[in-house]
């Protein structure tokens, strides 16, 4: 029976879905409550989130590889219980629907690489 | 007898009679100390013998009298009429076809538990002569939680995904496999990694985490589960650093 058996290729989305879902309980919280609240509040100085930082911030490397991380990984995080969720309300949503969720996953991490890539060094 | 009755209401499905199952409602002298199963034998004695259910030690132990009872899968031999003083509602175990009554068939959930390979497979071959297998009391603990497995089927009810999806290997069959795994005298995980990695594998799992929950011998089969997920992250990404045709390989 062994032989019948099909390799699932789900650990390449689990691990970043796990990878996501951690940063997002890690950092996530405090990312909403900084740009969301503690900046337009002014409970952080003002020039903060200036755009002189922020570009500053998009054109180090290290700043890059966050907001990659931040955007991409959330990104792949949000698609994978949207389509496992679709499953467990009764949507047995096939090839269709995998490829809408995850597509959209790719397309949102490419467009990152693309702007980190254009917005310089 | 005290003069308390208590309602006991049981899903019934006589496959010569009954077109789909039709509930049945009973009155049963109430006590306190009054188990479902307890009751349920009281109607089949005293008020209705065709009424249908498994059960045999009434203690926890042989598994037999698994049920959905309001609502949740539950041992019928332990569970209570007084924590439920609205009437109790009785059904067959979730996710299982009814054979009859409160009586379903566990035949595909046998064919899992035979396919985890269930039984210790020795990392060397001994002869009888060289004596016993040797285990320390830490190596035991190990694997002692999910040897505390008694095939209720109340992890399979419990469970959305086996729900969805009748041919996941499921949650107790898991915890099986994941307690030969962890066994020191074992040497057959490489052999038991191709169903875990399989598409009737882990990752049917979406971490609901009821299967512990409702297990009435505290396994953990979602920790099995979970377990297994990552062993099976590490195999796909590494599997080609392996010299390939291993056994129990699957592509």
């Amino acid at each position: 029976m062994n032989q019948a058996l099909k390799r699932s290729h789900e650990p390449i989305f689990w691990l970043l879905f796990g990878a996501g879902g951690m940063l997002a309980a890690l950092i996530g919280a405090m990312l909403v409550l900084i740009t969301a609240f503690a900046v337009p509040l002014g409970l952080l100085p003002a020039d903060a989130f200036s755009y002189a930082n922020m570009l500053a911030f998009a054109q180090n490397l290290f700043g890059k590889a966050f907001i990659l991380a931040v955007v991409a990984l959330f990104f792949w995080h949000a698609v994978h219980r949207i389509f496992h969720s679709l499953h467990d309300v009764g949507i047995h949503a096939g090839t269709g629907a995998r490829v809408l969720c995850y597509g959209t996953a790719l397309a949102g991490t490419l467009l990152t690489v693309w702007a980190l890539w254009t917005i310089g060094f | 007898m005290s003069a308390a009755m208590a309602k006991v209401s049981v899903l019934r499905y006589r496959p010569e009679q009954d077109e789909v199952p039709v509930w049945q409602d009973y009155q049963v002298p109430y006590s306190d100390d009054m188990s479902v199963l307890t009751a349920l034998n009281y109607i089949k004695d005293e008020l209705d013998g065709t009424l249908s259910l498994r059960w045999s030690c009434r203690q926890a132990i042989c598994g037999s009298c698994g049920m959905m009872i309001g609502g949740k899968p539950s041992l019928a031999c332990k569970t209570f009429l007084r924590d439920y003083p609205e009437g109790i509602r009785v059904e067959a175990l979730a996710h299982f076809p009814i054979e009859r009554d409160l009586v379903v068939v566990m035949d595909g959930f046998m064919d899992k538990l035979q396919k985890v390979k269930p039984y210790i497979i020795p990392k060397e071959a001994r002869s009888l002569d060289e004596g016993e297998y040797l285990q320390t009391p830490a190596e035991m603990d190990l694997y002692a939680q999910f040897a505390g497995c008694i095939n209720c089927g109340l992890c399979y009810a419990a469970c959305p995904q086996v729900g969805l999806n009748p041919d996941f290997i499921g949650p107790g069959a898991i915890a099986l496999l994941h307690r030969y795994n962890l066994d020191s005298r074992d040497g057959g995980s490489a052999e038991r990694m191709a169903l875990i990695n399989s598409e009737v594998g882990v990752f049917n799992c979406t971490a609901v985490g009821y299967c512990s929950e409702v297990c009435p011998k505290m396994v953990d089969p979602a920790n099995a589960v979970n377990v297994g997920k990552m062993n099976s992250a590490r195999d796909y990404f590494f599997r080609f650093m392996r010299p390939a045709g291993e056994k129990g390989e699957c592509r």
